[in-house]
């Protein structure tokens, strides 16, 4: 990837990453670590990745982004809004009273949000849908599904790899944003879930490991789907939960915690250096 | 009316080109006429309720009309919180059909009794809640699911049932189809039931009861206008289903009587008490044993 790609994915994540703090302490929200850790991630599939009309949000050929961890509604909110899908100064009015941008995104309301979550473990399901869809209709669209490393805890996360698999679905993408927390803990010692390449790649996937902040790297293995093996493709992103605010970063108490003043005016001078 | 549903969805998929078939790993042989015909709309999601639940959502939201299928318990509860979240806070079309509804398969046991679905069900926004009667209900059924605009859950018995339906009637969601006329009494049947409302019917007309019989299949929405109709000019009401008497057809229309208030009828609920059932023997049995019968509805109603 050119260097100006990489630059322009730096600053826009920056960007995100401005707002998604704004958002937390602006809508007095939690969940803002998680929504730290996934932001490279989402700023490599909307402005890299996916093939996409902010103007035509409804096109049947469009690629499907699902953000199974809904917990980190404010990383997708910002990152529609920066590609255009609804205007920025909505942004201001998230968990505003009477708003439609809540804490985990709701259904057919915000343009660009393909699926309601919230609740774990529900949108490797839905994604697998949309590919056998897909497929039936002979569509050539991929769906990404952002997983977080907690949500593997969920049953439903491996029906869904097994399913996928069984039918060849290689036009499916799992990215597990693996931060190595869970809302209460260490994720490795709540669950066996180490090592997680591996069970993805007992379970019929094509499994990659990759820094989840390397935007080239992220880039080009998105690229590289569907990658002729017929296989689903799991991309295991190494992350840090609260990525980008030194006293946020690996530190799960903003799992919960709301930015004050203080803390607001420190993150977002980090953000803007 | 397993075989009727099969023999229809064949003929669903043949009309509408969105329409797939996805199984629990169930229905061996049952589906065979629909794989030849149509191999790739038929999806044997294997022993994973909450995927395939899901996995419909997913293909409704791609423009599909996915039919789930397996046993009641299955497609219900087992992936309770797919049918919610999935399907219908994401608000989309996607027909549950739950075959063994009540006490069908009562010599399998508890865990597949299903007597708890219509309650759990209809609590949910936006779901229907469509328990045909035997026969050519069940057709009528899937046809008016396909149709409708938002999820549907259409609870079938299992087979062999007597037919009550010589000609097919025409179902529409939101109305009862009355199966007989009648004057001093309405027992409203809900699914497979309806051949025992019917004898019930017969044993009050022996008591000098007139009696109509309404096939109550649309336990959500109700047909209000023949709830209306039904407490206006009849002295008792009466709910048959099999289901739990907490949440059932009985507890929707004791909901619609609170909020109609001064109706002339009496309303009565036959059902199932609030306890899981342990014994072995076939679905007469259970019956029997929980008196779910004509001559105890009878006599109950008659007050004798």
């Amino acid at each position: 990837m050119a260097q100006t790609e990489t630059l322009d994915l730096a600053r826009i994540a920056q960007s995100l990453r401005r707002r998604i703090v704004t958002m937390s302490h602006r809508g007095r929200t939690p969940h803002l670590g998680s929504s730290l850790s996934c932001t490279d991630i989402l700023a490599v599939a909307y402005f890299a990745s996916l093939r996409l009309d902010p103007a035509n949000p409804s096109d049947p050929a469009r690629d499907r982004f699902i953000l199974s961890k809904g917990h980190a509604a404010p990383a997708l909110y910002a990152a529609l809004a920066e590609r255009g899908f609804f205007p920025l100064a909505d942004l201001d009015r998230f968990n505003a009273d009477g708003g439609v941008l809540a804490e985990h995104p709701p259904p057919n309301i915000v343009p660009g949000v393909e699926a309601a979550t919230g609740s774990l473990g529900h949108g490797l399901p839905i994604g697998v849908g949309m590919a056998l869809a897909g497929r039936l209709q002979q569509r050539d669209f991929r769906v990404f599904v952002v997983l977080s490393d907690g949500e593997c805890n969920e049953g439903s996360v491996w029906e869904a790899a097994m399913f996928a698999a069984g039918q060849r679905l290689d036009r499916i993408i799992a990215i597990v944003d693996y931060n190595r927390w869970q809302a209460t803990g260490r994720s490795e010692e709540i669950m066996a879930l180490a090592p997680l390449a591996k069970k993805w790649e007992a379970f019929g996937w094509t499994a990659h490991d990759v820094d989840g902040h390397d935007h080239g790297a992220l880039r080009e293995l998105l690229r590289r789907v569907p990658d002729g093996s017929g296989r689903p493709v799991a991309v295991i992103a190494h992350t840090v939960k609260g990525k980008g605010v030194s006293f946020m970063e690996d530190d799960n108490n903003w799992h919960y915690r709301i930015p004050n003043e203080v803390e607001y005016a420190a993150a977002i001078a980090e953000l803007s250096a | 009316m397993r075989n009727a549903f099969a023999q229809e969805m064949v003929l669903a998929a043949e009309r509408d080109p969105r329409v797939v078939l996805l199984s629990g790993d169930i229905g061996n042989r049952l589906f065979d006429p629909f794989k030849a015909a149509y191999p790739e709309r038929f999806f044997n999601c294997g022993v994973a309720e909450a995927n395939m639940m899901g996995m419909a959502a997913g293909m409704a939201m791609s423009g599909l009309r996915p039919v789930v299928y397996t046993i009641v318990p299955f497609v219900t509860t087992r992936c309770l919180e797919q049918i919610r979240v999935d399907v219908c806070y994401n608000a989309q079309p996607v027909t549950i059909v739950g075959v063994g509804g009540g006490l069908s398969y009562a010599s399998l046991g508890g865990t597949h009794h299903a007597c708890e679905d219509i309650g759990f069900l209809r609590l949910l926004p936006g779901m229907a809640v469509v328990c045909p009667g035997a026969g050519a209900g069940v057709r009528a059924g899937l046809r008016a699911a396909l149709a409708h605009p938002g999820p549907v859950y259409l609870r079938l018995g299992k087979k062999g049932e007597q037919l009550v339906h010589t000609t097919e009637p025409e179902l529409q969601i939101g109305r009862s189809l009355t199966i007989r006329s009648g004057t001093d009494v309405a027992l409203l049947a809900v699914g497979h039931i309806l051949p025992l409302a019917l004898a019930t019917a017969d044993l009050l007309e022996g008591r000098g009861l007139s009696t109509r019989v309404e096939s109550f299949h649309s336990v959500k929405p109700l047909d209000e206008q023949c709830l209306a109709e039904v407490f206006a000019n009849y002295a008792t009401v009466a709910t048959i289903e099999e289901h739990s008497l907490i949440g059932g057809a009985g507890g929707a229309v004791a909901e619609w009587l609170a909020a109609h208030p001064g109706q002339r009828a009496t309303l009565r609920a036959f059902g199932l008490a609030d306890r899981f059932f342990h014994e072995s023997g076939s679905l007469a049995h259970a019956r029997r044993s929980l008196g779910l019968e004509p001559e105890v509805i009878a006599a109950t109603i008659a007050g004798v």
